[in-house]
């Protein structure tokens, strides 16, 4: 990627705990381009969301980030919060998870979107008003008009993710992070929702990074894809090569334990062993080597680095790559 | 109107014509609407739907945590919306139920050991040998050391070992019966499978009937042998489970199993697959429920109730227009 819009280079955050440190993300790199989607995928407390709020700056106050987040130029760490806030909301925009805590519960859904609007582009009342019923309607919520005078505790799960999003796409952002944005969200919605953060993102070129746990979501809707494992990126490849040849233990017991459509009722499904390391006890070895089906000796003893396959753009860190490449379900 | 999803020579549950309302700031839910099914001995049978769509008020009106307002839940031939007091209570130690929220679901100050055995104490197991071996039993059978177990609390334990726990409190009373409530939404992808390959271990071991509700057709498609759909209180269709997802019937069975996300990258998600969201169940549309959403609507939809009938063998769909 020669023109990154974002690059996280060397990211490591560490938090504090009465157990001991913890470190949430270890050493981790990204790029990504104008445009692009990444998706990160990994099961609860793998870091993906930690290193979400490092890219924003919006770390608790007691943990401590080293390495170099470069956004569009300029790197995050040396803004200060006046820059920051003006960046963050304007150019660089987050979705979280659930809506219900996101949005304000005692303002209107209009006071909230003209509040965004007002502020970073420097609209005045009617045309932030006009603008906002404009953007409720392209995030496809009917009669707009009178949802600016609603709360959000009178709309649906579905539809409050919908303002959610509406409100991150108002200034229109060079980079949208959404962050589990259908976790909360019945399949019947989470697939509208999906389709229309990649049709608004299509119509603004805009980059997004698509934090979840499933590797169903970010299957037919992502350009890369980088797995997490214990803070650590694992695994990182062009979405069609990932699901195609992936080379990660990890990768493929996720995709294997994912119940499949086509198989016949009461198939046993191949569950991942045991669960993820405690992130305050560092495991000297690779991570993922106590559940592991693959690990020898070496595995449980050295760490192994993210290292490059045929093709420079697939990165995986396993001493002991999958040859064979996996079955894709279909 | 008799309505027989599936006419079963014994089932061991048969609910009838259920009706489940409740009122909310002065305005009446419809939760559960004149829903019909049976299960039969030894039987898997899943219950899939949006939220709010009435899934979880029929698994407790089952259980007379709700009462319906009308119609019959037959256990084992036993009318239970006629029972109450002891007689109920005995009945319920053969019904038993596992909820979505395993760490919520387990009280915070009590040890892991009592927690499982107090279905022991309510059933007036009074020999606390007696009591303290079939827990040590339940705990082993799910996989955990009783050793290691008994004496800690449960925030000691992550959200798969809690539902493990809760799973062992179901069934320490050795029941018949019982009901999951969304037992794997909470947990994470390689958790989730061990805790369906474990309900899947203990349905074998003890020989036990289930109804899974939970709102994910994947999951509810590995370990159920039939599944109903429902939709703001009724039931939309009713069948094998293979059959089921080969061929569905009625169009929001389609819409739903359409909006799976599939783990291929070939598999480009086809836009627009859903219509809107589910209107409430304070004022569900006239006549066919689903009409709103439904790409196949037309005036007699909105004027009449479909009923479950039968659209292919064991295949029940409540629909004027179906797939098949």
């Amino acid at each position: 990627m020669n023109k990154a819009l974002l690059s996280v280079e060397d990211v490591v955050v560490d938090l504090p705990t009465p157990r001991g440190n913890l470190r949430a993300v270890d050493r981790v790199n990204l790029a990504l381009g104008p445009g692009q989607t990444l998706g990160v995928v990994g099961e609860s407390g793998c870091g993906k969301t930690m290193l979400s709020r490092a890219i924003l700056q919006l770390l608790p106050k007691k943990a401590k980030l080293s390495g170099r987040v470069m956004f569009d130029g300029q790197d995050l760490a040396s803004l200060d919060p006046e820059a920051l806030r003006k960046l963050r909301g304007r150019s660089l925009a987050v979705v979280f998870q659930d809506p219900m805590t996101s949005l304000n519960p005692v303002l209107t859904i209009g006071t909230q979107l003209m509040e965004t609007l007002q502020e970073h582009l420097e609209l005045d009342v009617s045309a932030a008003r006009k603008r906002s019923v404009e953007l409720l309607a392209a995030v496809g919520i009917p009669a707009p008009e009178q949802r600016l005078m609603q709360y959000p505790h009178q709309l649906s799960g579905g539809m409050r993710q919908r303002v959610a999003i509406a409100i991150a796409l108002s200034c229109e952002p060079k980079l949208l992070i959404a962050d589990e944005p259908t976790t909360a969200l019945d399949v019947t919605i989470q697939a509208q929702i999906l389709d229309l953060l990649a049709r608004e993102q299509r119509r603004r070129h805009m980059a997004m990074i698509l934090i979840t746990h499933d590797l169903g979501v970010v299957a037919g809707r992502t350009d890369e894809v980088a797995v997490m494992y214990a803070g650590r990126v694992v695994e990182r490849a062009p979405t069609p090569a990932l699901f195609k040849k992936m080379r990660m233990p990890y990768t493929e017991a996720l995709l294997a334990a994912i119940p499949k459509l086509d198989a016949a009722p009461h198939t046993v499904l191949p569950a991942i062993s045991g669960r993820p390391p405690d992130p305050t006890r560092p495991i000297k070895g690779c991570s993922f080597s106590p559940r592991c089906r693959y690990a020898v000796a070496r595995c449980h003893g050295e760490k192994p680095e993210l290292t490059e396959a045929e093709t420079p753009a697939h990165q995986f860190a396993c001493f002991h790559p999958i040859e064979t490449p996996v079955a894709v379900p279909s | 109107m008799m309505l027989q999803a599936s006419p079963m020579a014994d089932p061991l549950l048969k609910v009838e014509n259920l009706v489940v309302e409740y009122i909310v700031s002065g305005k009446t839910v419809h939760a559960v609407s004149d829903v019909s099914l049976d299960i039969a001995r030894g039987e898997t049978l899943g219950l899939v739907g949006e939220s709010g769509c009435g899934k979880s008020t029929l698994g407790r009106a089952v259980l007379q945590l709700r009462r319906a307002q009308s119609g019959k839940v037959l256990f084992d031939g036993n009318d239970l919306t006629a029972m109450g007091g002891d007689p109920l209570r005995k009945m319920r130690q053969r019904v038993q139920l596992i909820f979505q929220d395993p760490i919520a679901s387990l009280n915070p100050r009590r040890r892991i050991g009592d927690i499982v055995a107090e279905p022991l104490v309510i059933a007036g197991i009074k020999d606390p040998e007696k009591r303290q071996k079939m827990v040590s039993d339940v705990l082993t059978a799910v996989g955990l050391d009783p050793a290691l177990v008994m004496g800690r609390l449960p925030h000691e334990f992550s959200g798969g070992q809690c539902q493990r726990i809760c799973i062992a409190r179901a069934l320490v009373l050795n029941p018949d019966f019982i009901i999951c409530d969304e037992p794997v939404s909470a947990l994470d992808v390689s958790i989730r499978a061990q805790i369906l390959n474990l309900l899947e271990e203990m349905k074998a071991r003890y020989g036990l009937t289930l109804l899974f509700i939970a709102h994910d057709l994947a999951v509810v498609k590995a370990v159920s042998d039939r599944v109903a759909v429902m939709y703001l209180g009724r039931l939309c269709e009713v069948a094998p489970s293979e059959q089921l997802f080969a061929r569905p019937a009625h169009p929001y069975t389609a819409l739903l199993i359409e909006a799976i996300p599939v783990p291929d990258p070939d598999m480009r998600p086809a836009e627009a697959v859903s219509v809107g969201e589910p209107p409430s169940p304070i004022a569900p549309p006239s006549g066919c429920r689903f009409r709103t959403r439904c790409p196949r609507a037309d005036a007699r939809c909105a004027a009449e109730v479909p009923e479950l009938r039968a659209v292919a063998p064991r295949q029940y769909a409540a629909c004027h227009h179906p797939l098949i």
